[in-house]
This record gives C-alpha cells, sequence and structure tokens, in this order.
C-alpha cells in the first residue's frame, strides 16, 4: 500500500477527528459557561449540584463516559441507542464542558472586587459590568489554560474509536489489521503534531493581542 | 436645605456594630474631611452613602428627597438603586480604572452606557445619539484637561503612574456629575511623592457648586481644605466642628490622643 494511499484513509479518519474537535468546542465553550454560573451560583442547592456534577465528570475517564452515553440508555431504559458519532459528541461536550467550566470560574474569580464596585457606582448595571468590564479581563487571563485544555482536546479525540468511531488513530489501526503494516500508525503522530503546533501559534497570537494592557 | 442628610446611620458585620448611629448633614458646596483611626468606620459610611453596602438603619436624604430608608422594607429594582447611588460618586483606594480601556474610554464608558439606553427609551434618532455622544466625549476631554492628564487620553492605565491614575479616577467619577463626590483614602495606595498631585486636583475641584466628601489620613489636606471636619471612633462621630476649632482646640480625649500619634508619625 502506497504512501499516498494510506495518506488518503488517513485523511478520512482525519476528518472525523477534526469535527469531533471543532464541535466540540461549538458546544463545550458555551455549555462551560452555564455551568460556571451554577457553580458559582448563590442558590446552594443549585451550587451544590453544579459541582457534584463537575466532580462526577472530572473524576471519571473520559472513555467510562463515553461507553456510558452510547450503552447507558440501552442497558438502563431498554431506549435505543444514539448514533454513535452523536454519542461521542455528547460525551465530548458535556465532559470539557466541565472542565472549561472550572476554567472559567477560576478567571471570573480573579477579577478583583474593585472592578464590579467601580462599575456599580458608576450606575452599570450588572449585565453591563460583566460584559463590558469584567468578561474581556477574564479572557486575557484564561486564553493560556484554555490552550492548554484545547489542545489537549485535539488528542483526547482518539478515545470515540472505544465505540468504534473511525476517527484517526482506528483509521491507522484499520490499515494495519488489513495490511500488516505498521507505519500508519506513527505516521499518524504527524497529524496531530501539525494541529497541536497551529493552535499554538493561534493561541500565541491572541496572548499577543490581548497583551497591549497590563493588570 | 442641606444638600445631604444623614440620619441614625447603623451598620453590623457578623454582630460586630461598626457604625452606631451616625447623624450629620452637608450644604452645597462644602468640603468635609473624615479622619479618624483604621477601623473606626469611615470606609464603611462612605461604602454605604454610595449603596455598596446597606445600612441596616437609618435614612440618608439628598437634596431633601429621602433615598434610603431602612425602615422601607419594600424590595428596590435594580434601575432604583442605580438611580438613587447615582447622586454619589466615588474614588476608590485602590483606583480601581478599567484596565483595558484607553483613559478616554474610562471615562466615557458608563455615560455612553447610559446615552445609549436612554436613547433607547426615548427612541431617539441616530443624529441625536451621535451628538449625545460627542457631548459625553468633550465633557470627558474637559475634565481631563481639568485633572491635568488631556495629553494621556489614549494611554492605557497600566502606563500611567499611580498618581496620574488616580486623577483619571477623579475624571471618571466627575463624568457623571454627583451632587456628592466621595474620596475614600484617595492617596493611601500611592507613593508619598505622588499624593501631592492628587491632592492638588482634589483642592482644585473645590467650587460652590461641588459638594465633596474626604475620608483622609492627610492631616494638613483635612485642616486646609476642608470647611468641616468629622473625627470618627468606634463607629461614632465623636467631634464634629471647623478643621481650625478640631485641630488647634479638640474637646474629646480620643481625639487629642489621635492628634497626637498622627503628629508623632510625622
Amino acid at each position: 500500500m502506497s504512501f499516498i494511499d494510506v495518506t488518503m484513509q488517513l485523511l478520512s479518519g482525519f476528518k472525523t477527528t477534526m469535527m469531533i474537535f471543532a464541535l466540540t468546542l461549538l458546544g463545550a465553550i458555551p455549555l462551560g459557561l452555564i455551568i460556571t454560573f451554577g457553580s458559582m451560583s448563590k442558590v446552594k442547592p443549585l451550587r451544590w449540584l453544579t459541582r457534584t456534577f463537575i466532580w462526577i465528570i472530572r473524576g471519571t475517564p473520559l472513555m467510562l463516559q463515553i461507553i456510558l452515553v452510547f450503552y447507558g440508555p440501552g442497558l438502563i431504559f431498554g431506549a435505543t441507542a444514539l448514533p454513535r458519532e452523536m454519542a461521542v459528541l455528547l460525551a465530548f461536550i458535556i465532559n470539557y464542558a466541565a472542565y472549561f467550566s472550572e476554567i472559567y470560574r477560576g478567571g471570573i474569580e480573579s477579577i478583583p472586587a474593585g472592578q464590579y464596585e467601580a462599575g456599580q457606582v458608576l450606575g452599570m448595571t450588572k449585565g453591563q459590568i460583566f460584559f463590558k468590564v469584567v468578561l474581556f479581563q477574564v479572557i486575557k487571563r484564561i486564553v493560556p489554560p484554555m490552550g492548554n485544555e484545547i489542545i489537549t482536546l485535539v488528542k483526547d479525540t482518539s478515545l470515540a474509536r472505544v465505540i468504534s468511531v473511525t476517527e484517526l488513530v482506528m483509521a491507522a489501526q484499520d490499515i494495519v489489521s488489513v495490511k500488516g503494516i505498521i507505519w500508519p500508525t506513527f505516521y499518524i503522530g504527524a497529524f496531530y503534531l501539525l494541529v497541536s503546533g497551529l493552535l499554538t501559534i493561534l493561541f500565541d497570537r491572541i496572548e499577543k493581542k490581548l497583551d497591549y494592557y497590563k493588570g | 436645605m442641606a444638600v445631604l442628610e444623614v440620619k441614625q446611620i447603623r451598620k453590623n458585620f457578623d454582630g460586630e456594630e461598626v457604625l452606631k448611629g451616625i447623624d450629620f448633614s452637608m450644604e452645597k458646596g462644602e468640603v468635609l474631611a473624615i479622619i479618624g483611626s483604621s477601623g473606626s468606620g469611615k470606609t464603611t459610611l462612605l461604602r454605604c452613602l454610595n449603596f455598596l453596602l446597606t445600612p441596616d438603619a437609618g435614612q440618608i436624604f439628598v437634596n431633601g428627597e429621602c433615598i434610603f430608608d431602612a425602615e422601607d422594607t419594600r424590595k428596590l429594582s435594580e434601575k432604583e438603586i442605580r438611580e438613587k447611588r447615582l447622586h454619589f460618586g466615588l474614588v476608590f483606594q485602590s483606583f480601581n480604572l478599567f484596565p483595558q480601556y484607553n483613559v478616554l474610554r474610562n471615562i466615557t464608558l458608563a455615560a455612553e452606557l447610559q446615552v445609549k439606553e436612554e436613547g433607547k427609551a426615548r427612541k431617539a434618532s441616530k443624529q441625536e445619539k451621535k451628538e449625545a455622544l460627542a457631548e459625553v466625549t468633550a465633557y470627558a476631554e474637559q475634565l481631563l484637561s481639568q485633572v491635568g492628564l488631556l495629553e494621556k487620553k489614549q494611554a492605557y492605565p497600566c502606563e500611567l503612574s499611580g498618581g496620574q491614575q488616580q486623577r483619571v479616577a477623579i475624571a471618571r467619577a466627575l463624568a457623571l456629575n454627583p451632587d456628592i463626590l466621595c474620596f475614600d483614602e484617595p492617596t493611601s495606595a500611592l507613593d508619598p511623592a505622588l499624593t501631592g498631585e492628587v491632592l492638588r486636583v482634589i483642592r482644585g475641584l473645590k467650587s460652590s457648586e461641588r459638594t465633596m466628601i474626604v475620608v483622609t489620613h492627610e492631616m494638613e489636606f483635612a485642616r486646609r481644605v476642608a470647611d468641616k471636619v468629622i473625627y470618627m471612633a468606634d463607629g461614632v462621630i465623636e467631634e464634629y466642628g471647623e478643621p481650625e476649632q478640631i485641630f488647634t482646640n479638640p474637646q474629646s480625649e480620643k481625639l487629642k490622643a489621635f492628634l497626637q500619634n498622627a503628629q508623632e508619625g510625622l
């Protein structure tokens, strides 16, 4: 099997990998914010519930969560299983939203109370204070940890193969088992490096852009 | 008529009474200095006036209108609280400028948000809004030249010295034309070399139109600039009077000891 053939076959797996990556971000970034509001809520039961949820999600393997989302509904309620890709996405979005929410919370709590008070005495509404004063400062502070988490996501997508979603690693393993050649397994490392390299450059740029002020 | 009247303000923190019934009033154009050792309740009092804290008892009147009454348990809407709090401006000890905005935007932000909100409510035309926003900017620039920082209007707070940041913060507080401008130890976070420029700006603001309350540890400043001085100790107004009387002829033992201490510190 030629290099080109292998590359073409791997590319279809890579496409799935990138789909999981992009859609997870799309879902988890806003969902994380909602979870943050829950975990920072003044309503104690809600806060307690949200933090327990975060503990469970962060405290169990993502692989287990994928399996649970896919097989769980059938085993527990006798329901029909979700399509594999849907189950993967659902598990990834929930898992990453939990991690993102903690990053957001750290960012929001690091903003000094004086910023809120300054907004208040200037007659701003809570919404105006959050969106016009606090949010931008939070974004600046969470860019490095978010970059970290997002690069981890690129590689975590490989867990999708646990329920037979043909992403990049599984695509390589298929070639290995069918054709009896081992090198495609190592070749896919280059795909991951390429994506994480691009992300590193992107996050560097964002950090530089936001570096026009200190504090 | 008094521009500000404070009646029997009390405030507890976890059962500890920090303000034990504060009464005073101010005439328009007056500068009131509040002195006292740390923990005497000075800052708490200012924060109550600015609605950053809610007093447990008492009333506050501005221009004869009751803007706060602890007896009134009706829950105020956010909008009502905002309107009431805009009678007051507050300059913080730690400046609290918005770091991501330049100097001019720091000053115009709140006023612009108000203009936009009002414009929406009145369904104002684009032209009207544009003019109102231009006015906001022009006024901000006027205030900036008043505090001597017009040439810094494009700078970011992190590029300014502490004294300059505090002068910007003063301009920002003035931009909304509060009836009473409050200063919470405006020079305490500053290098001694930088306190002068800030105190000069505050003194320069003194006019028949502007009522100011300055919580300060700068005794000389209080003595020379203030029209009235309040000495607070343990949550009560221990002594109140003209600066000359407070500083040269203190009555209470506590004030005598406090002034003695302040002198020895010099």
